[in-house]
């Protein structure tokens, strides 16, 4: 039972506090589900500077030199934004830290809001660092302390992996640490051959760090973090991360080898584990890394063979593996079932770019964000997604593979925050090599899709001071961008008209379709719409926007929901009956 | 004692995440040990909202098994249907007398199910229709609809009905403390 003290908190939150107790001085992240709120929560706490970074590989390079100069230091971010930082994380590992450096990289198995399901865990070998995975949130609070601990004993960077449910699953939390910086600690040491990596030194700190890849090993085996839980020596399930609480559920009564420390792994005691069971079934979300490390201990195990590859797992998942037999769904009408997809809110600028979108027949390089959800019908305007900025370099090599004009119909859009993390370098890349690609930033003044956080155009910090703004259009004429305009999307004609010439051009653009998010300002919204019936015929044009507050009627006519109608002025200007107008207040 | 399942479905926007995290908050305070599962992130644009309570001694998966759930809380009537699998066979379900339409049936593509109240009863003889917006009209306040469904389930569990207020109490603003206390009530008294 729980102790009143003990607080109900988030994976996400617990490392917000851990990071807080522990004496983390600096801590930097770029939004990213499921890892957003860690930083969210970090920037309560007056203790630690935090700071939303462009990208992650700034982030990280940040906390790099925040570690540097002695302090504790944290970088967050999720699976595919270590990609991202994937450059100074791997050489981080050989320059090691002064202050301890945690990368937190919050993976997101069954994709709920990415774009591929990578298992990070491969990261961590392949940079030599080591790795901790809480099972809950707990865990996730002790861990970012221990994390800390081994970073500093043993001068290497830190990586901590949650995943989804661990991240945006709540548990009590008893919180148990309260340390204060050392002060000795802080201030740059010079130490040229640890960090400057220069092929003379970095040959040096190679060596280092296999040297203290067999200290860990170690450590590993005789560490807490990985234990053994004796039950039932008939099954002995070896599991790490959220994947153990699913095993605990389906199988209570078996033996447990608990990973929390799986970067390097305890080879001893896993054969220990091993011997003392019947059989071993390895028990992991995404890929075989466990199991294909313990099948080269030559231990013979159950693991994938059972278990996919693909997606969460869950209890009665990991029940079925297994025992052959469990729940099958009961319910035989699923198909019938309307699906309820994600869709763009109603009023969103991005609609009314859409539609016009659509209205030119445009090829669509697509990016990461809200305006993704455009793939969706009845707008599907989205014809690529690859990763963070993509839309701009992928754009301009479809010019490349087929020509420029007078045919090309190849845009590529993407938002404010998108743009600022990785759009820059491509979209001079147009310039420099005499693209005529025409870019669309769907600038709504925010990063919506995570939850409404600042960036480096918005004016504000995570801390919520005010700050320089990056000047979208100076920027762009700065790359060498022939053509710079900046355009409304709720003027669908202007917008239009200016989509129409970019594209025609014969010159590089760049289309600033500046309009503030329309949750970002919920107190003033103006009245809703409504559909007079008389005058509607049913074309069913407004519908074509998506907009989740336009419905059909019986009659086939239009109706707007006035409760989620956010009274934009997007399908009233598609009208060409005048049908639309503002509902008369009461 | 084991463990116990409230699955809760519904609209983003209904305040389906608000009404899970006052459940567990008051299931704390009586002394359980809980565990919360949701996702955020993309799922939250007009998407199905979901999330997974369970209290006990011992709470390890976040997740409810599928066919666990002792409690099935659907906030919106097609959401109540599309999760029933989640639902035990001797299951309640608590669903809200409100349909949202989706964006594939607004659209003319799919239809809403006609009579989707028989529907659920018809596969769970437990179903209980609660008029979640009829009470928040008459606690003063239609975004109350939460409140008034978390009153309703509220019977089914091992709280009591102070720890309930208290709880209401600490996570509303001031000003909508009462609302949201009457809405629950109403919902309490069914």
């Amino acid at each position: 039972m729980a102790s009143p003290e003990k607080q109900f908190l988030s994976g996400n939150e617990a490392l917000a506090f851990a990071a807080l107790d522990f004496g983390v001085k600096f801590a930097t992240a770029y939004p990213g589900t499921p890892s957003t709120e860690i930083l969210e929560n970090i920037a309560e706490f007056d203790e630690i500077q935090a700071e939303w970074a462009p990208n992650e590989k700034v982030a990280l390079e940040v906390a790099v030199g925040a570690s540097l100069g002695g302090v504790r230091a944290l970088a967050s971010m999720k699976h595919v934004g270590l990609n991202v930082a994937a450059d100074p994380f791997f050489t981080a590992s050989y320059i090691g830290v002064k202050g301890g450096l945690v990368v937190v990289s919050a993976d997101d198995p069954g994709m709920h809001s990415s774009q591929n399901e990578q298992d990070n865990r491969h990261y961590a070998v392949a940079a030599k660092v080591p790795m901790l995975e809480p099972a809950d949130s707990q865990e996730a609070y002790e861990f970012i302390g221990l994390a800390l601990a081994m970073s500093e004993q043993y001068d290497t960077p830190v990586m901590l992996r949650v995943t989804t449910r661990v991240s945006h699953s709540k548990g009590l939390v008893e919180r148990t640490a309260t340390r204060s910086l050392d002060p000795s600690r802080v201030g740059f040491e010079k130490n040229t051959a640890k960090y400057v990596m220069v092929p003379m030194f970095a040959r040096q700190r190679h060596l280092a760090v296999e040297e203290r890849l067999l200290e860990l090993r170690k450590f590993s085996e005789a560490s807490p973090l990985n234990r053994i839980e004796w039950g039932n020596r008939e099954l002995g399930i070896i599991t790490s991360g959220v994947a153990y609480q699913y095993a605990r559920e389906a199988f209570p009564e078996a033996s447990f080898l608990k990973l929390g420390l799986t970067n390097p792994l305890p080879d001893k005691t896993i054969r220990e584990f091993a011997q003392g069971v019947q059989q071993v079934f390895v028990v992991e979300e995404l890929d075989p890394y466990l199991e294909t490390r313990i099948k080269a201990l030559q231990i013979p195990v159950m693991g994938k063979d059972r278990l996919p590859l693909c997606g969460e797992l869950s209890p009665e998942i990991v029940s079925q593996a297994l025992r052959g037999t469990g729940s099958e769904p009961r319910h035989a009408q699923a198909a019938a079932i309307p699906g309820r997809p994600p869709s763009l809110c109603p009023g969103c600028p991005h609609s009314g770019a859409f539609y016009a979108i659509k209205k030119l027949k445009l090829t669509v390089m697509g990016d990461i964000g809200c305006y993704t959800l455009s793939v969706a019908p009845p707008l599907e305007t989205m014809d690529s997604c690859l990763c963070m900025g993509a839309s701009i370099g992928m754009a301009h090599g479809l010019e490349k593979a087929y020509g420029a004009a007078p045919e090309k119909r190849t845009i590529a859009v993407l938002g404010d925050s998108t743009f600022l993390h990785s759009g820059i370098a491509p979209l001079m890349n147009i310039a420099y090599n005499k693209g005529t690609s025409t870019v669309l930033v769907l600038d709504n003044r925010t990063t919506a899709m995570t939850g409404f956080q600042d960036h480096a155009a918005t004016g504000r910090t995570l801390k919520g001071e005010q700050t320089p703004e990056v000047d979208l259009e100076a920027l762009g004429k700065a790359l060498g961008i022939a053509s710079v305009r900046v355009v409304d999307p709720y003027d669908l004609k202007a917008f239009e008209k200016c989509l129409q010439e970019e594209v025609k051009a014969s010159h590089s653009s760049l289309i600033i379709a500046r309009r503030p998010c329309l949750l970002l300002r919920k107190k003033d919204r103006p009245p809703p719409k409504q559909v007079d019936a008389d005058k509607c015929v049913a074309c069913n044009l407004c519908l074509q926007t998506g907009c989740p507050a336009i419905s059909l009627t019986a009659e086939g006519k239009a109706q707007i929901d006035s409760v989620i109608c956010n009274g934009c002025p997007i399908c009233e200007q598609i009208c060409k009956l005048d049908a639309i107008s503002e509902l008369a207040s009461d | 004692m084991r463990t116990r399942n409230v699955f809760l479905a519904g609209v983003g926007g209904q305040g389906v995440l608000l009404a899970g995290e006052i459940l567990c908050l008051g299931l704390v305070e009586a002394g359980f040990d809980v565990k919360k599962s949701e996702v955020h992130g993309m799922a939250q644009r007009g998407g199905s909202v979901t999330s997974h309570v369970r209290y006990g001694p011992k709470v390890f998966s976040p997740l409810i098994p599928r066919g666990e759930a002792d409690i099935l809380m659907a906030f919106e009537a097609l959401e109540g249907l599309r999760w029933l699998d989640f639902l035990k066979k001797e299951g309640l379900i608590l669903v809200n007398r409100q349909e949202i339409k989706p964006t594939t049936v607004t659209s003319g593509r799919m239809k809403y199910p006609e009579n989707i109240y028989d529907l659920i009863r018809e596969q769970h003889p437990q179903t209980r229709v609660v008029d979640g917006l009829g009470i928040a009209r008459r606690a003063g306040n239609v975004r109350s609809v939460n409140s008034a469904l978390v009153g309703a389930v509220s019977r089914e569990l091992e709280v009591p009905e102070n720890t309930w207020k208290r709880v209401i109490k600490g996570r509303f603003p001031e000003k909508l403390v009462s609302v949201n206390l009457q809405a629950f009530e109403l919902g309490r008294a069914g």
